[in-house]
């Protein structure tokens, strides 16, 4: 619909540097430049290394933007950027550009938060979400479970992970295994080969007094590792392939049982998966099923949207946009904790604030 | 020429418009912490101040540092955006070289800024405010200076830098002055792009560490 709002979105909280133009809920375009392989000697993503290719990336990124959409900035309802959580220096990088580029171009501001992004930008692939939403958010960032009433005001978190994400727990598996980083695609592939049953390592907080919504993957990492290093020890090989399937199930088992259970309790029929864990593949396999069995709809966007990018943040921008949600002022700060229940930074002038109540 | 100018390289958030032979508007507020915060607003006050539309202005001139990174990208990758959305030519200027400009010093001296872990950034000039050494970056108490030195990497070590005189900060007025004085003569500006000076911090993490004792 051509009526709905056209908005650029930029995304700089880890590694990514991503500019997304989305036209109300059609992806129009997905420019991402990805230091990733900056990244890959030292193991995880190094934040001044971050930080400096952002800068070298940001107008490259956005003309290939618009040239993808074949629009022109001045056609723009608006720009939106991820305000927080990230790292503080790669944040602040994304938050200056799209202050000066919505400045520039005289449109609003939107602030929005990273993991609201990752909950809308499955509107891209499946349309407007249904009120009210469950989403799960796995990556190398967070995992968290997030019950949603209005994804542009309305975030409210049931659970998340007490130690390590789930995303730096492949990392960490792959790292024990001599897979190299980042870990989640070698283990996924690793796993195709490997018995998903060969080895029971321990599924954490799954015990009836633990909290029915937090993760713990600390304790999973060391189980890999000690059983790891035990076969090492004693001269015999390493069976990978069944050990990064068996890590790989534990994972999954506990992420898919926990969500499904938050649905049920919370009288939810739709789960959402999103973060670039959901990419895995015995994630979107396992999730199905018991969706399926449990008569929930699943939704998750495809792999290359589960990852960071710019079309999610400027999925949720289009949708404040739409919702006639305030903009952000100029001095909005990039917030490293920014929390999950604050969906956007609205500006806190109040003459400005008194003005918009006017209209 | 109309130039707009700013530098977030030192704790000073600064911008000004310039129309190539005076300041129209100056805003100038230390705080190092808050420069994301803090630059767009003023460039907008500036320009308001100046009675300037964005769109009449023929150039940004930025301070490219040296300076500390986080603060110093602020600057670099707003000049970039807004070239980028307005059509603008984007001049860099060595922020020591804006510090140099606005110093009234006889003879040679030596600009030094903060780099922080008792480091300074560091050029060196004569009497005619050409740069002779630098920029560079280096322990304060290894470095032989100018007699004289200018800057808030000066008067943080007296035993380095005995005699030290104004400016602390960079001036954005002071480096719009420069800028358009070198685009006047015809000489080229710098790129923008971060005169960062040091390689990233950044460690190869040791092997992967066992979890079974030893
Ligand atoms: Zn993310």
């Amino acid at each position: 619909m051509a009526d709905e709002p056209l908005v650029l979105g930029i995304e700089t909280s880890c590694d990514e540097t991503g500019v997304g133009i989305v036209r109300g809920t059609t992806l129009l375009a997905d420019a991402v430049a990805s230091s990733v392989n900056d990244h890959a000697r030292f193991g995880g993503v190094v934040p001044e290394i971050a930080s400096r290719a952002h800068l070298e990336a940001m107008v490259p990124t956005i003309q290939r933007a618009l040239d993808t959409a074949g629009i022109k900035g001045s056609d723009l309802d608006g720009i939106a950027v991820t305000a927080g959580p990230g790292l503080a220096g790669a944040l602040l990088v994304g938050v200056s550009a799209a202050k000066a580029y919505a400045w520039a171009l005289d449109k609003p501001l939107y602030g929005v938060n990273h993991l609201a992004s990752h909950i809308c930008v499955d509107q891209l692939e499946h349309g407007r979400l249904p009120q009210p939403t469950m989403a799960l958010l796995v990556s190398g960032g967070h995992s968290s479970l997030l019950l949603s009433a209005d994804i542009t005001t309305d975030i409210r978190p049931l659970g998340a992970t007490i130690d390590d994400a789930a995303g730096e727990a492949f990392d960490k598996i792959a790292r024990v295994l001599g897979l190299g980083f980042p870990g989640g695609p070698v283990v996924d592939r690793m796993a195709r080969d490997g018995d998903p049953k060969a080895i029971r390592f321990p599924r954490g907080l799954s015990g009836p007094k633990d909290p029915e919504y937090d993760f713990s993957f600390s304790g999973l990492k060391t189980a890999v590792a000690r059983w790891v290093e035990g076969k090492r020890r004693a001269g015999e090989t390493v069976p990978v392939a069944d050990v990064a399937a068996s890590f790989q199930e534990a994972v999954t088992d506990v992420l898919t049982r926990k969500a499904v259970k938050a649905c049920k309790d919370n009288g939810v029929d739709h789960l959402m998966i999103g973060g670039g864990v959901a990419a895995n593949s015995r994630l979107r396999e396992m999730a199905q099923q018991r969706c399926d069995k449990a008569g929930i709809v699943l939704r998750v966007p495809r792999p290359g949207l589960c990852t960071d990018n710019g079309a999610m943040v400027a999925a949720l921008g289009s949708e404040m946009v739409w919702r006639d949600r305030a903009p952000s002022s100029f001095d909005l700060s990039a917030d490293s904790s920014l929390p999950v229940t604050e969906v956007s930074v609205p500006h806190t002038d109040l003459h400005a604030a008194a003005h918009e109540a006017l209209r | 020429m109309l130039l707009l100018a700013f530098d977030t390289a030192t704790p000073a958030v600064t911008a000004a418009v310039h129309d190539g032979t005076q300041v129209l508007a100056e805003a100038h507020q230390v705080d190092a912490r808050r420069h994301g915060e803090l630059l767009l607003p003023s460039i907008d006050r500036v320009l308001r101040e100046a009675g300037v539309d964005k769109h009449a202005l023929t150039g940004i001139a930025v301070g490219v540092g040296p300076g500390p990174y986080t603060g110093l990208r602020v600057g670099l990758v707003t000049a970039a955006t807004l070239g980028h959305a307005l059509g603008l030519p984007v001049h860099g200027v060595c922020t020591l070289d804006a510090i140099a400009h606005q110093a009234e010093v006889a003879g040679p001296f030596t600009v030094a800024t903060d780099a922080r872990r008792k480091e300074v950034y560091w050029a060196s000039y004569d009497a005619d405010k050409r740069r002779t050494a630098g920029p560079d970056v280096a322990k304060a108490a290894e470095l032989t200076p100018e007699p004289v030195a200018v800057g808030a990497g000066a008067l943080l070590y007296p035993e380095s830098f005995p005699q030290v005189t104004g400016p602390e900060h960079v001036s954005a007025g002071w480096l719009a002055d420069y800028a358009a004085q070198e685009l006047r003569a015809g000489r080229e500006l710098l790129p923008n792009v971060p005169l960062y000076l040091r390689r990233p911090d950044a460690q190869v993490p040791a092997g992967y560490k066992a979890v079974l004792p030893a």
